[in-house]
C-alpha cells in the first residue's frame, strides 16, 4: 500500500521531528548512543531507608542536571537502582547484578559501612568501579581495594579530627561520648578520643548504645557528673526518642552538647520536646538551614534537589532531609562525570582509565558540582577531604558558627591503593 | 529401575546438571548459583535437625556465623585449608554445646532457648568489635582465599568450590537418611517416646543430629566467607536463623533435595520481585502463605506425596 505525501503531512512530520530534536540531538556527537549506566545501590528498606530516600532524590536531581548539560562524554546517564535492604549479603548480590546483568559502567551510592564492606570485594573482583557515599573510614583504612572510591563525602576520622580543636577551645575538655554501638560509632570513639587528647582534653566515659535500642534512659545515669561536654552520635529510627529522652533526663542543667547531625538527620529540630537543643552544637557536612551568606552554588543545589530553606522537602515541610550527608551523592555523580570525561571513557574497557583519572583529581574548587565547599581528593587513599561545619541551634534553626579548613582534617595515609594492580 | 537406582539417578543427575550449568550459564546467574549452592548447604544442615529430627531450632545462625568467624579470623594465621576445617569444627562444637543445654527442653521452649543463644552469639560478635569489627565486619584478603593453588575469588573456581561443598553435603545427607542413624532420627521425629521405649538413646541421637547439622552449617558459613570475601555480624542475626527454616519449609522439610529447591526458589523470588517493587518481602511473604495453604509439605514434599513416593 502506498500513501501520497501531502504538503500538510510533510510539514507535520517535520514539525514533530523538530520538536523532538532537543531530546536526542544533544547526544549525537557521542561515539555511541548507548547511555552510560550507573548502578545505584540504594537503601530503600532496612535501617538506612530514611537516608536512602534522600540519596535517591539527590541522585535524581544530579543526573537530571548532568543530562540536561549534555550527559557524560555526550552520552545520556541512565540510573539503574536496586534496593540492597541495607544488608551486606544483598549488597554484594546487587553489585553482581549491576556488573553481570545490567551491564553497568560503574556502581555507586552506598551509605552504610557494612554494606560497603560486604560489597566491595565483589566490586573489586568484577573490576567494577564502586563509588561509595558512606562516610566510613573503611576506604581510607586500606581495608578495601583499588576499585572502591569515596570522592564525594569525607570520612569520620577526618571529621572528628577537625572537630576536636573547636570542642576543646569553646565547649570544654572533659568529654563523655554517647555513640551507636557499631563500627561507625566505634570510629567516632577511637578517633575522637585520640583527637581530644591531642588538644589537652580527655574522654571521661564511653557510653555505647546498641543499634536497635528503643529506650535510652538507663544509659544516661552513666554520664559522669563532672562532664563538661556530652558528645553524641546516633543513627537509626530511634534517634528522635534518643534526643527527647536526653532532654528529659537533663532538664535545664545539661552540660554543653556537641552532636553529629547524624543524631538528627531526617528529624525536624523544631519538633516538640527538642527545645532543650537550643544553644547546642552540631557537626554538619553541609548546612541544613540556608545561611545568610549562602553562595549561589549552594542555593542552586538546594533548589535543584527540591529542599526549602530549613532543609525540608519543598512540597512537604514535614519531610526533613538528610542534608548533612546527601550532598555526597551530588558530588560523587559529578566526580564520576569529571573522571569519565578526563579518561575519555567509552565503555567497560576504560574502567581502569577511569580509576586512574579519579585518582588524579586532587583539588576540586567550590562550584555547582561541589556546592558544600572546596574538596581535595587523595588518590592514594581514595578518600576525599573537605571543609567541615559546626552549627549552633538558635531559635530552632542551625546557624553555622565555625568552618574548619581542609588542612585541619588531614591525617597520614594508611594505604596507597595506586600500588595495587588494575 | 530399583529405588536405589532412581535415587542415585535423580540426585546424581542434579549434580551433573549443576556441573553442566557451569559451562553455559551467563555470568550473573552463574554467580547466583554459586551463592545458592552454599546457602543450600546451610539449609541442608538445618534440615537434619528440623526436617528429619523434628526439632524446630531458631538458633542456627550461631553455627553459620561460628564457621564464618572461625574461618575468617584464623585464616591469616593458619592457612586456608586449616581455617576451613576450623570453621567446620566451630559449627559442630557450638552445636554440641548448645545441644547439651537446649535439648533438655522441647517444643516452644527449645525454639526460645536456641533463639536466645543465637542472639547471645550475635551480641558477643558486636561486643568484641575490636577483633570482629562488629556489625561492619571485615574483608577476607584475596591472598587468604587461595586453596590448593586455586584462587577462590575467581568466578569459575568459586562455582566449582561451591559445587564441591554442595555435592559433599548432598551425598552426606543422602547417606545419612538411608543409614540406621537417619532412620532413627525419623523415628524420633515421628514419635520420640516410642523410639525411647524401643531402646534408642534419643538424647544422644538428637545431640548427634545437632552436631552434624552444626558442622554442616559451620562449613557453609566458612565457605561463604571464603568464596565471597566477607564476614559480618549480620550473618549471625536472627534473620539468618529464620531463613534456613523458610528455605526448608518451601522446598520440603525432610527431603534431601528440598533445601536446594527452597533456597533456589526464594533467592529468585526476591531477586526478581525486588526489580518490580521495594515491597519485595511482602511478595515473598504472600508466596510463603500460599505455599503453606496449598502445598504444606513444601515443593519436594508435595512431589513425594503425589508423584515420587520413593523420594528420600
Amino acid at each position: 500500500m502506498t500513501r501520497k505525501l501531502s504538503r500538510r503531512g510533510a510539514l507535520t512530520t517535520l514539525a514533530g521531528g523538530a520538536a523532538a530534536l532537543p531530546l536526542w540531538a544533544r547526544y549525537t556527537h557521542a561515539q555511541t548512543a548507548e547511555p552510560i549506566k550507573v548502578g545505584f545501590q540504594v537503601h530503600r528498606t532496612g535501617i538506612g531507608a530514611a537516608y536512602g530516600r534522600w540519596y535517591d532524590r539527590t541522585t535524581d536531581a544530579a543526573v537530571k542536571l548532568i543530562n540536561e548539560g549534555g550527559g557524560i562524554n555526550g552520552r545520556e546517564v541512565a540510573m539503574i537502582a536496586e534496593d540492597d535492604g541495607t544488608n551486606p549479603k544483598r549488597g554484594a548480590e546487587v553489585v553482581e547484578k549491576f556488573a553481570n546483568q545490567h551491564g553497568c559502567d560503574v556502581a555507586y551510592g552506598t551509605l552504610f559501612s557494612h554494606v560497603v564492606i560486604g560489597s566491595a570485594p565483589r566490586a573489586g573482583e568484577l573490576k567494577l568501579p564502586y563509588f561509595v557515599v558512606s562516610e566510613g573510614h573503611h576506604v581510607a583504612s586500606g581495608m578495601l581495594n583499588r576499585y572502591t572510591l569515596q570522592p564525594g563525602i569525607t570520612d569520620v576520622r577526618s571529621q572528628v579530627l577537625a572537630m576536636a580543636p573547636f570542642v576543646a577551645e569553646n565547649l570544654g575538655k572533659k568529654v563523655t561520648m554517647i555513640f551507636a554501638d557499631f563500627a561507625f560509632g566505634h570510629d567516632h570513639r577511637d578517633y575522637f578520643t585520640k583527637a581530644i587528647e591531642a588538644q589537652g582534653g580527655e574522654v571521661l566515659a564511653h557510653i555505647a548504645i546498641p543499634p536497635n535500642e528503643t529506650s535510652f534512659t538507663r544509659y544516661f545515669p552513666k554520664i559522669p557528673r563532672d562532664t563538661e561536654v556530652l558528645y553524641h552520635v546516633m543513627v537509626g529510627p530511634s534517634v528522635l526518642t534518643f534526643v527527647k529522652e536526653l532532654g528529659e533526663f537533663f532538664g535545664p542543667s545539661a552540660p554543653a552538647l556537641f552532636g553529629f547531625i547524624d543524631s538528627l538527620e531526617a528529624v525536624d529540630i523544631a519538633s516538640p520536646g527538642l527545645e532543650f537543643l537550643e544553644g547546642t552544637y552540631f557537626w554538619e557536612g553541609m548546612c541544613r538551614d540556608a545561611q545568610p551568606d549562602e553562595t549561589e552554588d549552594e542555593a542552586f543545589y538546594r533548589a535543584t534537589v527540591g529542599v526549602d530553606a530549613h532543609g525540608a522537602a519543598v512540597e512537604d515541610p514535614q519531610d526533613v532531609s538528610t542534608y548533612g550527608h546527601m550532598f555526597g551523592c551530588w558530588v560523587t555523580m559529578h566526580a564520576i562525570k569529571a573522571g569519565m570525561e578526563a579518561a575519555g571513557y567509552r565503555g567497560p574497557q576504560d574502567r581502569a582509565a577511569l580509576i586512574e583519572a579519579v585518582e588524579a583529581m586532587g583539588d576540586m574548587p567550590h562550584s555547582r558540582a561541589y556546592p558544600q565547599g572546596p574538596m581535595r581528593f587523595n588518590g592514594r587513599t581514595h578518600q576525599v577531604f573537605g571543609q567541615q561545619y559546626i552549627s549552633r541551634v538558635e531559635n530552632g534553626r542551625l546557624v553555622r558558627v565555625h568552618t574548619t579548613a581542609i588542612d585541619e582534617s588531614l591525617y597520614p595515609d594508611e594505604v596507597d591503593y595506586t600500588q595495587q594492580p588494575l | 529401575m530399583s529405588e536405589r537406582a532412581r535415587v542415585l539417578a535423580l540426585h546424581g543427575g542434579l549434580l551433573v546438571l549443576l556441573l553442566a550449568l557451569h559451562f553455559v550459564l551467563p555470568p550473573y546467574h552463574h554467580g547466583n548459583l554459586a551463592r545458592i549452592m552454599v546457602l543450600a548447604s546451610y539449609a541442608a544442615g538445618y534440615n537434619i535437625v528440623f526436617g528429619y529430627t523434628g526439632l524446630l531450632s531458631l538458633g542456627h545462625a550461631l553455627f553459620f556465623a561460628a564457621g564464618m568467624y572461625a574461618m575468617g579470623l584464623s585464616v591469616p594465621h593458619i592457612g586456608t585449608g586449616t581455617a576451613l576445617l576450623a570453621g567446620v569444627a566451630a559449627g559442630g562444637i557450638g552445636a554440641i554445646l548448645l545441644g547439651l543445654l537446649a535439648l533438655r527442653t522441647r517444643g516452644v521452649a527449645f525454639m526460645i532457648v536456641t533463639l536466645m543463644f543465637a542472639q547471645a552469639g550475635y551480641l558477643t560478635i558486636l561486643y568484641f568489635g575490636a577483633w570482629t569489627r562488629g556489625d561492619e565486619g571485615f574483608v577476607i584478603a584475596r591472598a587468604s582465599r587461595m586453596l590448593w593453588g586455586l584462587d577462590l575469588s575467581d568466578a569459575a573456581h568459586r562455582y566449582l568450590a561451591a559445587l564441591a561443598l554442595f555435592a559433599l553435603v548432598l551425598g552426606a545427607c543422602l547417606w545419612m537418611v538411608r543409614a540406621p542413624f537417619g532412620r532413627s532420627l525419623i523415628a524420633i521425629r515421628e514419635n520420640e517416646p516410642r523410639a525411647a521405649m524401643l531402646g534408642y538413646d534419643t538424647f544422644r541421637l538428637k545431640l548427634a543430629a545437632m552436631a552434624a547439622s552444626g558442622a554442616i552449617s559451620g562449613a557453609a558459613g566458612a565457605a561463604y566467607a571464603l568464596l565471597f570475601g566477607y564476614a559480618g555480624a549480620s550473618f549471625a542475626s536472627v534473620e539468618y536463623s529464620i531463613l534456613p527454616l523458610l528455605w526448608v519449609l518451601l522446598g520440603g522439610a525432610g527431603t534431601v533435595l528440598g533445601p536446594f529447591i527452597g533456597t533456589l526458589f526464594m533467592f529468585y523470588l526476591i531477586d526478581l520481585s525486588s526489580g518490580v517493587t521495594s515491597a519485595y518481602m511482602l511478595i515473598a511473604g504472600i508466596a510463603l502463605v500460599l505455599l503453606t495453604l496449598f502445598a504444606p509439605r513444601g515443593l519436594m514434599g508435595t512431589v513425594r506425596a503425589r508423584l515420587w513416593r520413593w523420594l528420600p
